[in-house]
């Protein structure tokens, strides 16, 4: 200690000297809920699977994906993309085209011919899967991952359900659909088409399954009461759709009235324009704001030169097509009310497209099952009352679209695993939601949304090809790198670079970053500087 | 901007660092091996902007001279929170000798290394000279030894980290405070509170004034351009300076969080113009990205406060803008406006 005058320290680094003692807050990295990952009803790890995608490893970003949903191809064409509508980018300039990478990842795995890994183990268990559809072919795929014996029954003569026989194929080329349904047989998944299941207590017990999953869908159509002249042509559109499958086209005629307000209705309409009517047009009740379909379908058939006749309905239908429609008004809760005031339109052929039911009949005289609004009753777990006997999809309370299928397949797949193990499957607890205002949307670079291209207009009246083209590895990688990876690191050095004590060690490559509590003061710049919000200031506790 | 911005890689060259870039274009704070020329354990206050950008500063001149640096240090935060001695945080070849005569110092050192080169046989030493301060050693006290080293073109590079004050031995008002701040000597009292308006000396465009090779300004805000004014001016021979922007939470009333978004809000709101300038001609200007009025950067700070509260002072405020406004004009900070700043020369670039 024999230190000339006034000096205290010893010779040496400042490292001597900890500064991580004036800290009261320390900042900890964190992996917050991302709002795509949130919005998804397929569960998917979007911004995980983006983040694959960025650095061009399409295969990785394609096998993070399909952990979740075994069918991007088709959820690149068909999803209505409730991650693109949650995406904080759209608060910047407009959402990351998500569902165009998905498409991308997609086409690029049917390209590439990845394919899916077979178990390592089997489980011995035997599980009934009734229906090929989404939700079906999604629960068939993630029971085979766990080492299941998995069986799909379907009875219609081909695999993919309301996929092929209700969504059309200028949306969803078959090819496609073919592909991504054979990858999961190919993981060793038996099915057996053309064979309906009428009583699924005797299905199990003869063929001895542990459990079954049913996901047999909404094929029946609703009609309505309308009086209608004995050679009026009625038809429903679930008839129509599933006819555009066989050989025998519907006759439909020059001029098609299609009643309804749906995507099916929109569907239906599009496809009549195609089969050669030179008029098509969609009968509503209500208003365009009103219609359940999405907007963009109605745009696209607007486009496409289908017609619109808003707040109005078909009273009867008389000799030779002769409709008469009565105009409504929307009262003040914003329901159609009649006028009283008539028109008449012309046409070959009325198509209804009022919603579908479901057949249930292979559930009659199994115990124990609730029903409501003509739907199964199923729990968190997707057990229906009936011990062992699960159900998803379009035949339990839903919105029915193909990604909720999926999200009912898998989520009742982890269901049924754990149930045969006779344990409760526990979902990860969702993190904190990374909204908007845990960002720094400084650091990213202003970038606009790749536009898909469209198929030229007279093609789409004309033929039933695909309506909406793909991303090329370019602009889809450009896409990808849109995302501004809300709530997860992406390693971009902020932290490691903004911290004054040089209290953040980079671990390289992929590895992140730590930080060194030694001599961190918890300024808290990392955390405001973060593009991303990972990093989250913690009270010290003493 | 100066440097040659990089494409749409998701942030492009915003942040620190990109793991989709190449590494030769990645920053020299991204870099696992950056020489961490200030290191831990230096006794600056939580979120010191004055540390960070002297790190910042530092680093780049080190690499763009394989180490072979010599740092002068005047008196001042930097010199008393890295170097209680015998205790040091720097981690280069440092001397500290008095408030005001860092320039002098370092034009000594460079002339030593000078003489010493060409006994060796060669022209120029390939060691080279950085001199470093804050405002107050730099437009005040240095300032006559600083104007000499310019006159004479000594090879020295000058960096002054403007924090606004005298913030080491109490936040006293400098000749680069600015008009209405409250300091420990300009307390907002009186008919005129806080500092006053239209004093205080614009030490870049003096070093302008000049002529010497090279000019620059830079904020802690914007890591790339830092990095690239100081490894341009670490290419040149002669006199040089760069004046960095620092926020100072202590002497400023701001969050300690805050220091990176004050230095980017002074830049977006044109009160601190970024660009470089190289012969006395303004050659680069950085450009506004997202414009921002002066209140979003002076209400957060403490030591505007009285501009705001239950009567906002709006004429005051109104005058900040006015200077901001200046500057964009000036300087051409916004869109394809051109800078008509020039000391050689009417109107230039």
């Amino acid at each position: 200690m024999n230190k000339p005058f006034a000096i205290t320290l010893n010779v040496g680094s400042s490292l001597a000297n900890k500064t991580g003692t004036w800290r009261t807050y320390r900042p900890e990295y964190i992996k917050r809920l991302p709002p795509c990952n949130n919005a998804c009803p397929a569960g998917e790890n979007t911004q995980g699977w983006l983040y694959h995608a960025e650095s061009g490893d399409y295969e990785t970003a394609w096998r993070t994906l399909t952990a979740d949903n075994p069918m991007p191809a088709v959820m690149g064409r068909v999803c209505y993309h409730p991650c693109e509508g949650a995406c904080n980018r759209g608060k910047l300039d407009s959402a990351v085209g998500i569902n165009s990478v998905e498409r991308f990842l997609g086409d690029e795995a049917i390209k590439q011919g990845w394919k899916f890994a077979k178990p390592a183990q089997e489980s011995g268990k035997r599980i009934l899967i009734v229906g090929s559809g989404p939700s079906g072919m999604s629960a068939a795929y993630q029971l085979r991952r766990l080492g299941h014996t998995v069986v799909v029954f379907d009875a219609a003569p081909y695999a993919g359900g309301m996929m092929r026989f209700g969504i059309p194929k200028y949306r969803l080329p078959r090819e496609v659909l073919d592909a991504e349904v054979q990858r999961i047989l190919d993981m060793g998944v038996e099915l057996r088409l053309n064979t309906k299941v009428t009583d699924i207590l005797k299905t199990m017990k003869d063929e001895k399954f542990d459990a079954a999953f049913l996901a047999v869908g909404a094929h029946i159509a609703k009609r309505t009461a309308i009086p209608a002249a004995e050679s009026a042509r009625i038809l429903d559109a679930v008839s129509v759709l599933r006819n555009m499958e066989g050989e025998d086209k519907p006759m439909l005629g020059r001029r098609v009235v299609v009643y309804g307000g749906g995507n099916t209705a929109i569907d239906v309409a599009r496809t009549a324009k195609r089969l050669g009517a030179e008029e098509a047009i969609i009968v509503y009740r209500r208003t365009r704001d009103k219609m359940p379909a999405h907007d963009f379908e109605v745009e696209e058939a607007l486009q496409e030169g289908v017609m619109m006749r808003w707040l109005s309905t078909i009273k009867q239908v008389g000799d030779g097509g002769a409709i008469q429609v009565e105009k409504m008004e929307l009262d003040e809760q914003g329901r159609p009310v009649p006028t009283g005031e008539f028109e008449t339109l012309e046409a070959d052929s009325v198509v209804l497209a009022l919603g579908q039911d479901v057949d249930l009949g292979l559930l009659d005289g199994v115990p124990d099952l609730t029903f409501e609004d003509g739907v199964v009753q199923v729990g968190e777990n997707m057990m229906t009352g009936y011990s062992g006997i699960f159900a998803g999809g379009d035949m339990v309370p839903s919105e029915r679209t193909v990604t909720v299928g999926v999200g009912h397949g898998k989520r009742a797949a982890r269901h049924i695993d754990a149930w045969l193990r006779g344990t409760v499957y526990q979902p990860a607890p969702k993190g904190e939601l990374a909204n908007f205002e845990k960002l720094n949307p400084w650091y990213y670079t202003d970038a606009d949304k790749t536009v898909r291209p469209m198929l030229d207009i007279i093609r789409r009246q004309s033929s039933f090809d695909e309506v909406q083209g793909g991303l090329d590895e370019n602009n889809a990688l450009f896409e990808a790198r849109r995302c501004l990876s809300c709530g997860n690191c992406f390693e971009c050095d902020n932290c490691y670079g903004v911290c004054p004590d040089n209290a953040v060690i980079k671990l390289g490559a992929g590895k992140g970053f730590e930080f060194n509590y030694e001599y961190c003061k918890g300024c808290g710049i990392c955390v405001a500087e973060c593009p991303c919000g990972a990093i989250k200031m913690v009270a010290e506790e003493n | 901007m100066g440097f040659q911005p990089i494409k749409f890689y998701q942030t492009g060259t915003f942040t620190v660092g990109n793991r989709l870039l190449p590494p030769e274009q990645r920053s020299v704070q991204a870099d696992m091996q950056r020489s961490n020329a200030l290191n831990s354990g230096h006794r600056a206050c939580q979120g010191c902007g004055e540390a960070l950008g002297a790190r910042y500063a530092i680093d780049a001149a080190m690499r763009a001279t394989g180490n072979q640096l010599i740092a002068v240090n005047a008196t001042g935060c930097l010199e008393v929170f890295s170097t209680p001695y015998p205790e040091t945080s720097w981690q280069l070849p440092w001397i500290h000798s008095l408030f005001g005569n860092a320039a002098a110092v370092a034009t000594g050192v460079a002339a030593a290394n000078k003489i010493r080169a060409q006994k060796e046989g060669q022209a120029e030493s390939q060691t080279r000279v950085i001199a470093q301060g804050g405002d107050g050693g730099t437009t005040d006290i240095g300032f006559g030894c600083l104007s000499g080293m310019f006159e004479r073109n000594d090879d020295v590079l000058y960096i002054c980290y403007d924090n606004q004050a005298y913030m080491n031995t109490g936040v006293q008002r400098s000749s680069a405070t600015p008009p209405a701040a409250r300091t420990a000597t300009t307390m907002p009292v009186g008919p005129e509170p806080g500092n006053v308006f239209g004093q205080g000396k614009n030490v870049p465009l003096i070093a302008m004034a000049h002529g010497i090779p090279y000019v620059a300004t830079a904020t802690v805000a914007d890591l790339r351009d830092l990095e690239y004014k100081v490894k341009k001016a670490m290419g040149m021979r002669g006199a040089r300076y760069i004046h960095i922007f620092v926020p100072c939470p202590l002497g400023w009333g701001s969050a300690s969080h805050d220091t990176i978004k004050l230095a980017r809000l002074a830049k977006e709101t044109g009160l601190f113009p970024v660009f470089e300038a190289e012969y006395g001609e303004v050659t680069n200007v950085s450009k506004i990205r997202q414009k921002m009025a002066v209140e979003e950067y002076l209400r957060p700070q403490r030591r505007f406060a009285h501009l705001f509260g239950k009567s906002p002072k709006l004429d005051v405020i109104a005058r900040f803008q006015h200077i901001a406004d200046q500057n964009i004009y000036k300087f051409g900070l916004l869109g394809e406006d051109k800078a008509t700043v020039g000391y050689y020369g009417v109107e230039s670039v």
